[in-house]
Order: structure tokens, then C-alpha cells, then sequence
């Protein structure tokens, strides 16, 4: 034990930031709307994604209800099918969960784990809000623009994506959704400097990198991977847009549609897949990470129990990261690239699964002789590890590349990534409301209503996406609207796509009562108090909750030791605060 | 891809780098204590800003690195005809480096103190950058004079968009130098003005050296180097 | 609790439905058998692990859950059980990926007594093209389509004159003869899929990309296309038909080839010489 004497702790000044008074915002559309303050940005960011998320669930009803009973919603034409699932792709990856997770947690978590007053350039992020809406808001035009939103899969791939056989390809929609599309990659640039300057820089006195709480660890390497990977898609969206609107023939080549010859000639649609998925794949992660890092401090704060292994945790988690680089072909093995690249690309893909494999066992290793208290978050945290070790294995068998080729682009595709990616991070978001939600407004959600929100979810979700591997397995492609009765499918699918499409429609119902909790539990929770979880990280050791702008009062905490001492054997509690010194004084906001 | 894999590349060696100096081997649950048992790893005394537009510039790196990998796939194919280079891009690059040379004067300047130094400089850059976004109008009239219209042929088409891409960075930095100026002569604090005029110094360097790799690339040395470097292998 | 029981189920449940649903992939016909029982392979390897990982859970929930007086163990971490894990996860990747890429090998490999056939997709509907007597297809290109020439067949390339043409019809096999298919896009992407080979590949507009299968059944098969291409996407379907030899010969006689598809119009111009003096 390397313990620093209290007098040695005395002797160092608390860090000071000069003009509290700059934290006093001035009027009411500076505090509330215009705010630099990253917590009020964080619930703009996380109120736009989920009012976009709500879209987004009402679009996977429509589908799901043309695939259970197709034939019997006529207005569910099949460009409407392929606007919708395009629609619904795009936004649940990019404007719901990147934003969510970045923007949203990032936003609010970041500052208040590592003991900032703020983020490092509040106005830029101001303005990555503002960027982000307005990409939103261009989005959401393209459902009124003449001829509807692109049905272009949220894959775009040329030359489909841009021509008229596809909805919106030769109408607004397609250049909408790219506009769209850059300008969310610039407000989110804005966002993600901040995120991770302030990882850098912010830093209290006495916050190591290895004292930081693993939150910070995913949502600050998701940052970093997002920077280097979103310039893929705004590259290949530029060079999109040149084609379609300029006429370039960077991914177009000489092709006959409907009889006529198009001017294009000599481009590569590979060229694009490259891109896109150079992209891609990394968003995947950038999305997934986050809730490795959240899921982690869930589970140790409600097992009140350190996370098992921390440090090969977050080498895990950078490991992940660059790994994450070298492996987007895997999503091409049936592309018609070189075949060669399947070994390469097989090999990398199966190896990520070791880094992963590490942190889900470094997740039950610390249930393990833990104590634990099931509550709402610790359920959905649990949820998380089935939901997610279900999908990843499923990421096993497509990453195996010539197992990848009879499924690939059928329904098993879907299932795998909704597991993985659809259920497992949104169940962590909903796990982290709940968790945060009492710090955020001072009281605690509805505890019936989660449990009943959980329960449904997580059944409800595991029953909508377990059995539609089978429906891939069975050889049904993806993005269709309906498949009908080939002779191959030897026992009928229908009754269990109706199946699924009830219990999709029930889950999505259930969101609804958690919104409703949202709302109703703003003035008629129960009260919270600074520290409901009895947590050790320095958001929950605020002297004020809701937290002010700021975060801290006068003084900025000192960080004695790291995030995860639960349980430590002859501490008079069963956690003790990281700004707490140790010397029987209590931390601020305990007292 | 291969470019812009070498550029994550060097930019992991960086990060492996100070992670390791970050002590990321260390077992954070024995050190107790304000700064934990390595206190020198604390928050570095670099100003954020310029750590700030450090990790931008990174950013800005992998974009163009990009355009280079799309670059090169597309230059595989058969119907790619490379573009003449107009002579007038070598004028624009000496401009381009006599900004950047001002802007360094002025951060000299600044670092002693000798504001009119400082003014002067700012403004030479401003005037010698605005030449140069002159001269690219210039280029591109020229060549789309001469018939190679951006949709004619995909080198073109990657002429126009590098150029152009690299061009609107310039403008979004003549931004940013026209606030320092006005700083220079207005309220800016000593040190308010040397750091800003620091960072406008770090960005133009930057983008200098970027169009130099975008010259280089455009004109085709930079494929020919990767075929002797083949040949070499081989 | 019930979490822990929940947690039980959903593994009984899954493991059940694996096992007694009918939902299952369908029955092969072509050479491919590896691809499936390198799947099998992956469902034990995965399966177990997926089972052993939340049953795990459960029982720690259920053992290790809050009462009075509980207090957590206290321990950082285990390098030498990390170490194992680590291990035996690499043996489990190693034992589902080996296997992979050696039947990927095959996979990509052409033998070469497969004979050649070509597929064109176009917006929404399958053609095909077979070598003639020549046994060489010739070349052809989406800048020579035509409504007389809808393949883009080269008219100059001799040995494209014999090449048998079906378009928009039904494609033949003969069994047991391993095939190289050709595949062609005259204007998106497109996926020539049949769920019964195994085998697909997306074919780009501009090059030709290919896969190989050996038919190991007769019957009738449908095609489908497995990459989004466009409204029609979802009906873009077609028939592959796997005939004995003299089924095959039979079918192949009474097709016509590229020149004689393309004579009527050359008949027209003649007719006009005639009649211009
Ligand atoms: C959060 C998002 C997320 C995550 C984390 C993953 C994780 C993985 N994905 Fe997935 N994937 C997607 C989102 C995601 N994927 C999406 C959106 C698509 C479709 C895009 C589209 O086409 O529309 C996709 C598609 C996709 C494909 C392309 C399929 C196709 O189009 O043909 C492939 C192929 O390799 C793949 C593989 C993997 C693998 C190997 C992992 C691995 O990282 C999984 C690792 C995890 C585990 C392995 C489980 C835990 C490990 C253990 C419990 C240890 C025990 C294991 C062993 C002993 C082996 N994914
Ligand atoms: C995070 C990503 C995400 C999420 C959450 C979902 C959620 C759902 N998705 Fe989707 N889906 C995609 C990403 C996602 N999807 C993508 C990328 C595609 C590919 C598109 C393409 O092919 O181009 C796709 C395609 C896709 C298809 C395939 C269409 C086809 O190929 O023919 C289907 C069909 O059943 C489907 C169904 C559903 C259903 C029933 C739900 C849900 O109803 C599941 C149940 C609901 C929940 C688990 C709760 C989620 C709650 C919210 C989102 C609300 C907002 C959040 C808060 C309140 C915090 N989705
Ligand atoms: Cu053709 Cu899909
Ligand atoms: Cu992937």
C-alpha cells in the first residue's frame, strides 16, 4: 500500500478555476436552451434521440407488422418497406445511439466522473448540439420531400442508392439523408474534441487515467474511434453526392437502367462498401463500448463488489478499439472482393472475440462472491450479459467467413445485430437511466413501472430476436417484404413472423410506459438525496443534486483512490467515496 | 486502404505511447493518496487548446488520408486519365509557404513581445493565404478552360474535390486568423495573442503540409513512388 | 430470485427450441456439405459457451444475492484465472476458425473441369448464357446492351456467335458436374442466392465475379436475390432446374444461340439492300 500521510494530502492546494462566476448563466435562454453547461446539453442530446428513437420504434412496427401478415397493411407498398427499414437503420445507429451514448452520457457523465467544472470548450459543444438538431431536423424533412426518404438500406450502397429503381434515388431523399449525414459527422466532431480533451485535460488533481471509472474509459475510446472513423462515412457520402448530384463517376460504373445507357462509366461500387464499412464496423463498436464501460460500473456499484480485473478491462476496451480497425471487410465476404481477403479478415474478426470474451467473464467474475442488490439497473446489467453474449456468439458464426456465406444477407444477419446491437446497448441506456435518472433530477424513478419495463423488454426482446435467427437459418433474405412460399422453406415461417411481430409490438408498447415514467417520476418520485446507490464515483459525491452549473462547489474534489473500493476489508462502510482521504473526515456530500 | 491504415498506425503508436507513459500497467487499487503513487502523470501543463486542436488536426489527417486510399482504388481502374498539373500550382505552393513563414514570424514575435512584428505578420499571412485560394480559383478555371471538367474523367473529378476540400479547410483558418488580427490590434492580452497566434501558426503548417502531400499525390509522384518501391520489392 | 430463474429459462428455452423447432435450414443439394458441418461445429462450441456463461450467472445471482449482513469478497483481480479463460477462449476460436478457412479455401479454389456458365441480374430479373460448341463464352459488356442485344453480348467476338442465350427463362443443370457460375450485373448490385447450393456471391455491375458448386441432386430450385437492388427486390426470383444428362441434352437442344437470336434483325437489313435500288 502506497499511502500518502495526511499532512503530505493537506499541503496540496485544492485546484481553482479563476471565474466560478462564468458558471452563473444570465437569462433564461442561456440557462435553458442556449446553455453551455454540458448537463443541460446532454438532455437536449438525449431528448432529440429519443423523440428520433420513438420514430424510429414506430417504423419497426410498420415493418414488422407488413413481414407478419404481409399483404395485409396495403398502404405498406414495397418502396414504403424499404423507406421504412432504411429509415429505421440509419436512425437507430446514428441518431439514437451514437447521440445518445456520446452525446447524451458522454455530455453528462464525463465531466462529473473525472471532477471537471465543465467540458474544456463549452461553446463548441453548444454548437455540437445545435448542429446535431439541425442534422436531425433534415432527416426528418426527407419523410415530406416529394417522393419520400431514401429506401436505399441504411447501407447506400451504389449504384442502387442513387438511382431511380430505388425510392428517393432520384428524388430528395438520398441527398437529404447525405446532407444529413455530414452535417451529424461535423456537430459530432465538435462533440467528440470536447469528450476527449477533457478525458485529457480535465482531469482532477489525483484523477490517474487508472482511477478513472470504466464509464469514462468506454465512452472516452468510443470518442476517439468515432473521430478517426466517421471521416470514412463523410468521404464516401461527398463522393456520393458528387455522383448523384455532379454526375462524377467516382463509384458509378457504365450500366443499362430500365433499357437506357447512364452517362457513368468505370467507377467501383466496392469501392464504396470499403469506405462505408471502414466506417462501419468501427461505429459498431463505437456503440458498443460505452455500454461495455457503463454495464461494468453497474454491475461492481450494485454488487457492491470492485470490477473483477480493472485493469485488463480497459486494456480490453483499447484493445477492442484498434482491433475494431482492421476488420470491416468482414461485412463484404460476399461482395465480390478479392476472395484472399476472407482469410485475412476472417482471422482478425475471430480474434476480437478473445478481448470481449475477457470482459464479459470479468463481468460475471464480479457477481462472484458479490453482494448483490437486484435492482433495477443491476436487472437490465444482467439482461445486458445474455442479450450481448447471445449476439456476439451469433458475430462468431458470421465472422467465420465461409459459414458467413449461406447466411449472409438473410435474417440471421438481422438477428445477430439486433441482439448484439438493438437490444444489449439499449438495455445498458435503460439500465443507466435508471442509474443516473436520481442524480439528474433528484429523485428516483417509479420502481413498479421499471420492473414491469424491464421484464417486458428483456423477455420481450429476447423472444422477438432469438427466433428470427431461425428464420435466417432457414434461408429467408433480408429486406424483404415478404418471401412468400418458396419450396425451400420446408416448415412454414409465417406463423413464427406473426409471432415475432406481436412481441415486437408489445415490447415497443412498453417503452411507452417507460417514457411515461420519465415524465411522471420528475415530481412524484421519491426523493433521492445525493448518493441513493452509495456509489464511489466523484458524479455522486456532488454538494448539490441536481449537480449545478459547475458540477462542484468553491473547492474541485481530490481524487484519493480509484473508483472501485466496495467492500474493502475494515472500512467502516461498504464503499468508501474516491474523494474521500481516508482520514475518518467524510467526503463532501456525504456529510 | 492501405494509406490510411499506415496513418492509424502512427497514430496508435502515439496513443500506445502516452498510455503507457499514463501508467496503464499499474494496479490503481494499492495506490492510495491525491496524485496516487506516480504524481508526475498528473494532468499535463499543456495548454488545452492546443491539445484541442492537436487531436482536431488528427482528425483533418485521416479525412485527407482517406481521400488518398479512395484515390488509389480508384486509380486501379482502366478508364483513369491523369491531368496535366498546371504550372500555376507551384506558384500557389511557394505563396502557401511564404504564409506559413509569416505566421512563424509572428509567433517569434509574440514570444517577444514585439506586437507590430506580430500585426505584421498576422496580416502577410492573411494576404499571401487569400493569393493562394486566388491561385487554386485560378487552377481550376485553367484546367476546366482546357476542357478537364470535373466530369470528364475520374482524376478530375479527385482534383477538383481534394483541392476544393483542402481549400474550404484554408477558409475555415482564415477565420480564426482574422479574429487574432483583430485581437492583435484590439483587447487580446499578451499571452491571449501569442497563443492564438501559436495555434493559427500550428494549423497553417498543418494545412501546408497537407497540400504538399495532396500535390505530391495529385501529380502523380505519389504513385509512381509506390511502383519503383513495387519494383523494388519485387 | 426470479431473475436467476428467468436466467435458467431463457438457456432451457433456447437450447429446447434449437432442438425441437422445425425451423431448420434446408436440405442441401450441391457439394457443400463442409459449409454445414463447419455450422454444426460452431453451434456446439458457441452454444455450450452460451450456456455455461448464463448459467453461471444464475447461479450467482442466486447464491451471492443481498441479504442482512452480506459482505462482498474483496479481490481485484486473478492473473492466473484470467490467463486460463483467456486460453481457452483462443482454443475455441482456433477450433471453429481452422476449420473455416480450410473449407473457404475449397471454396474459392475452381476445379478445373468446371465448366463456365454466366448469370446477368438485372433490375428485377435473372438471364443466363451457356458456351456454345466452342466451350468458350464470349465477351460482352452493359455498354453493348441493346433492345436487340439485351445481354451485351460482343456481336464482333467469334466466340460468342454459338454461346446458347436464356433469357429471362429457367436455367438447366446437368448433375453432378461441377459448374463455375459466372455472374454479371448489367446495372446494381445483385446476389444470385439458392438456398439449397449453400453458395452465393453479389455480382457488380462492371466486373464479373464467380462461385463453383457441384449439383448433387435433381429438382427444381429457387433463385432469389440477396442484395438490396432496388423496389423489386424482394421479387426478384427465378428457377435453377437440376437435370439428369439426357434431361439436360434434351433442354439445351431446343435453346437458341446469340446468332441466331440476332439474325431476324440482320434478315431486316438485308431486306432493305433489296429493296433500296
Ligand atoms: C453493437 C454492435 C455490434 C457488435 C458488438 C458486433 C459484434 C460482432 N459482429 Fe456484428 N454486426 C453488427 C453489429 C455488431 N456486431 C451490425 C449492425 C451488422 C450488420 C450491418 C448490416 O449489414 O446492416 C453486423 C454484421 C456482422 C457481420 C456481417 C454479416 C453479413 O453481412 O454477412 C459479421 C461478420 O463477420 C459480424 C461479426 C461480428 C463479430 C465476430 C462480433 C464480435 O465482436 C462478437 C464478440 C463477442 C462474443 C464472441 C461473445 C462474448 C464472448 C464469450 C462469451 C467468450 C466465449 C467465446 C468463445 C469460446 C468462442 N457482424
Ligand atoms: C440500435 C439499433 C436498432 C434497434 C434498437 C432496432 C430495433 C428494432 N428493429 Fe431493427 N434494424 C436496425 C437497427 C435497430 N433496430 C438496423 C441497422 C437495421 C438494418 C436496416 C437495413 O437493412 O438497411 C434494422 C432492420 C430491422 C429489420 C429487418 C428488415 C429487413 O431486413 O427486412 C427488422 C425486422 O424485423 C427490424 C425490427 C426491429 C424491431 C422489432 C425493433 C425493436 O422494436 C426491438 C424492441 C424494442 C426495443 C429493444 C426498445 C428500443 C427502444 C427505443 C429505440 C426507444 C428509444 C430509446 C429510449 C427510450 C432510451 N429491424
Ligand atoms: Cu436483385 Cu436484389
Ligand atoms: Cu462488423
Amino acid at each position: 500500500m502506497v499511502d500518502v500521510t495526511p499532512g503530505a494530502v493537506d499541503v496540496i492546494p485544492p485546484a481553482e478555476v479563476p471565474e466560478v462566476e462564468l458558471y452563473h448563466p444570465h437569462s433564461w435562454w442561456t440557462k435553458y436552451v442556449f446553455s453551455q453547461d454540458a448537463k443541460v446539453i446532454a438532455i437536449q442530446y438525449s431528448g432529440t434521440a429519443i423523440a428520433i428513437g420513438m420514430v424510429a420504434l414506430v417504423l419497426s412496427w410498420l415493418m414488422r407488422l407488413q413481414l407478419g401478415f404481409p399483404g395485409t397493411f396495403d398502404f405498406i407498398t414495397p418502396e414504403a418497406y424499404y423507406q421504412f427499414i432504411t429509415m429505421h437503420g440509419m436512425i437507430m445507429v446514428i441518431y439514437l445511439l451514437t447521440a445518445l451514448f456520446l452525446g447524451g452520457f458522454g455530455n453528462y457523465l464525463i465531466p462529473l466522473m473525472v471532477g471537471a467544472r465543465d467540458m474544456v470548450f463549452p461553446y463548441v459543444n453548444m454548437l455540437s448540439y445545435w448542429i446535431y438538431l439541425l442534422a436531425v431536423l433534415v432527416l426528418v424533412a426527407s419523410f415530406f420531400a416529394p417522393g419520400g426518404p431514401t429506401g436505399a438500406g441504411w447501407t447506400l450502397y451504389p449504384p442502387q442508392a442513387i438511382l431511380g429503381g430505388t425510392p428517393g434515388g432520384q428524388q430528395a431523399g438520398i441527398i437529404l439523408m447525405l446532407v444529413s449525414l455530414i452535417l451529424f459527422i461535423i456537430g459530432f466532431t465538435m462533440g467528440g474534441l470536447n469528450y476527449v480533451v477533457t478525458v485529457l485535460q480535465g482531469r482532477a488533481r489525483g484523477m490517474t487515467l487508472m482511477r478513472m471509472p470504466l464509464t469514462v474509459w468506454g465512452i472516452f475510446t468510443a470518442t476517439v474511434m468515432a473521430l478517426l472513423a466517421f471521416p470514412a462515412l463523410f468521404v464516401a457520402s461527398v463522393m456520393m453526392l458528387f455522383d448523384r448530384v455532379l454526375g462524377t463517376s467516382f463509384f458509378m460504373p457504365a450500366l443499362v437502367e430500365m433499357g437506357e445507357q447512364l452517362s457513368y462509366g468505370g467507377g467501383s461500387p466496392i469501392l464504396f462498401q470499403h469506405l462505408f464499412w471502414f466506417f462501419g464496423h468501427p461505429e459498431v463498436y463505437i456503440v458498443a463500448l460505452p455500454a461495455f464501460g457503463i454495464v461494468s460500473d453497474l454491475i461492481s456499484t450494485h454488487a457492491r463488489k470492485n470490477i473483477f480485473g480493472y485493469r485488463m478491462m480497459v486494456w480490453a476496451i483499447v484493445g477492442i478499439g484498434a482491433l475494431s480497425f482492421i476488420v470491416w471487410a468482414h461485412h463484404m465476404y460476399v461482395s465480390g472482393m478479392h476472395p484472399y481477403f476472407g482469410f485475412f479478415f476472417a482471422t482478425t474478426t475471430l480474434i476480437i472475440a478473445v478481448p470481449t470474451a475477457i470482459k464479459v467473464y470479468n463481468w460475471v467474475l464480479t457477481l462472484w462472491r458479490g453482494d448483490i442488490h437486484l435492482t433495477i439497473p443491476m436487472l437490465f446489467a444482467l439482461a445486458f450479459i445474455v442479450t450481448f453474449v447471445n449476439g456476439g456468439l451469433t458475430g462468431l458464426f458470421l465472422g467465420n467467413v465461409v459459414v458467413d456465406v449461406p447466411l449472409s444477407d438473410t435474417m440471421f444477419v438481422v438477428a445477430h445485430f439486433h441482439m448484439v446491437m438493438g437490444v444489449a446497448p439499449i438495455l445498458v441506456i435503460f439500465g443507466a437511466i435508471y442509474h443516473w435518472y436520481p442524480k439528474i433530477t433528484g429523485r428516483m424513478l417509479n420502481e413498479a413501472l421499471g420492473q414491469f419495463h424491464f421484464w417486458v423488454t428483456f423477455v420481450g426482446a429476447y423472444a422477438i430476436f432469438f427466433p428470427m435467427h431461425y428464420v435466417g437459418l432457414v434461408g429467408v433474405p433480408r429486406r424483404y417484404p415478404e418471401i412468400g412460399e418458396p419450396a425451400f422453406i420446408t416448415a412454414p415461417v409465417e406463423n413464427l413472423n406473426a409471432f415475432i411481430t406481436v412481441a415486437a409490438l408489445v415490447v415497443g408498447f412498453a417503452q411507452l410506459v417507460f417514457l411515461f415514467n420519465l415524465i411522471w417520476s420528475i415530481w412524484n418520485g421519491r426523493e433521492a438525496g445525493g448518493n441513493p446507490w452509495r456509489a464511489t464515483t466523484l458524479e455522486w459525491q456532488t454538494s448539490e443534486t441536481p449537480p449545478p452549473h459547475g458540477n462542484f462547489g468553491k473547492e474541485l474534489p481530490i481524487v484519493y483512490r480509484w473508483a472501485y473500493d466496495y467492500s474493502v476489508p475494515g472500512a467502516k462502510e461498504d464503499f468508501i467515496a474516491q474523494n474521500d482521504p481516508g482520514t475518518g473526515r467524510p467526503a463532501t456530500g456525504l456529510a | 486502404m492501405s494509406v490510411i491504415l499506415v496513418f492509424l498506425l502512427v497514430i496508435a503508436g502515439i496513443a500506445g505511447w502516452w498510455l503507457l507513459n499514463q501508467g496503464v500497467m499499474s494496479k490503481p487499487w494499492l495506490e492510495h493518496g491525491p496524485a496516487g503513487a506516480l504524481p508526475e502523470i498528473d494532468v499535463t501543463g499543456m495548454p488545452t487548446a492546443k491539445i484541442g486542436l492537436g487531436v482536431f488536426l488528427a482528425v483533418v489527417g485521416c479525412l485527407f488520408a482517406l481521400f488518398a486510399s479512395a484515390y488509389f482504388m480508384r486509380m486501379e481502374l482502366s478508364d483513369w486519365q491523369p491531368l496535366p498539373i498546371p504550372r500555376l500550382l507551384w506558384l500557389n505552393t511557394g505563396v502557401l509557404v511564404l504564409s506559413s513563414v509569416a505566421l512563424q514570424c509572428a509567433v517569434v514575435a509574440a514570444r517577444r513581445g514585439q506586437i507590430d512584428m506580430v500585426r505584421l505578420g498576422l496580416v502577410t499571412s492573411g494576404f499571401t493565404t487569400l493569393a493562394f485560394l486566388a491561385g487554386q480559383l485560378a487552377a481550376w478555371r485553367e484546367l476546366s478552360a482546357s476542357g478537364y471538367l470535373l466530369v470528364s474523367n475520374p482524376a478530375n473529378s479527385f482534383f477538383y474535390m481534394i483541392t476544393g476540400m483542402h481549400g474550404l479547410h484554408i477558409v475555415g483558418g482564415l477565420v480564426a486568423l482574422a479574429r487574432t488580427t483583430a485581437g492583435a490590434w484590439g483587447k487580446y492580452s499578451p499571452d491571449r495573442l501569442r497563443l492564438s497566434v501559436e495555434l493559427c501558426a500550428m494549423y497553417w503548417h498543418f494545412l501546408l503540409f497537407v497540400w504538399l502531400a495532396v500535390f505530391v499525390l495529385l501529380a502523380g509522384w505519389a504513385a509512381d513512388f509506390i511502383d519503383i518501391c513495387r519494383q523494388l520489392l519485387t | 430470485m426470479a431473475i436467476a430463474l428467468v436466467l435458467v429459462l431463457v438457456v432451457v428455452g433456447s437450447v429446447l427450441f434449437h432442438a425441437l423447432s422445425p425451423w431448420w435450414w434446408t436440405p442441401i443439394a450441391s457439394n457443400w456439405g463442409y459449409i454445414d458441418s463447419t455450422l454444426i461445429i460452431t453451434f456446439w462450441i458457441t452454444g455450450a459457451v452460451f450456456a455455461a456463461v448464463v448459467l453461471f450467472m444464475a447461479y450467482c445471482v442466486w447464491r451471492f444475492r443481498h441479504k442482512e449482513g452480506n459482505v462482498a469478497h474483496y479481490e481485484p483481480e486473478n492473473k492466473r484465472l484470467e490467463w486460463w479463460l483467456t486460453i481457452l477462449t483462443g482454443l475455441g476460436v482456433t477450433a471453429m476458425l481452422v476449420p473455416g478457412l480450410f473449407v473457404w479455401s475449397q471454396f474459392v479454389t475452381v476445379p478445373a473441369d468446371a465448366t463456365e456458365v454466366e448469370v446477368i441480374a438485372q433490375q428485377w430479373q435473372w438471364s443466363y448464357r451457356l458456351p456454345g460448341a466452342d466451350g468458350k463464352l464470349g465477351t460482352s459488356g452493359s455498354h453493348l446492351v441493346s433492345p436487340e442485344n439485351p445481354l451485351g453480348v460482343n456481336p464482333d467476338d467469334p466466340n460468342g456467335q454459338d454461346d446458347v442465350v436464356v433469357e429471362a427463362a429457367d436455367l438447366h443443370l446437368p448433375m453432378d458436374k461441377p459448374v463455375k457460375m459466372l455472374l454479371r450485373s448489367i446495372d446494381v448490385l445483385h446476389d444470385f442466392y439458392v438456398p439449397e447450393f449453400r453458395a452465393k456471391m453479389d455480382m457488380i455491375p462492371g466486373s464479373v465475379t464467380y462461385f463453383w458448386f457441384t449439383p448433387t441432386r435433381t429438382g427444381t430450385f429457387e433463385v432469389l436475390c440477396a442484395e438490396l437492388c432496388g423496389t423489386g427486390h424482394g421479387f426478384m426470383r427465378g428457377i435453377v432446374m437440376i437435370d439428369t444428362a439426357e434431361d439436360y441434352a434434351t433442354w439445351l437442344g431446343e435453346q437458341s444461340t446469340f446468332a441466331q437470336l440476332s439474325t431476324p434483325e440482320q434478315v431486316g437489313a438485308a431486306e432493305q439492300t433489296v429493296v433500296r435500288p
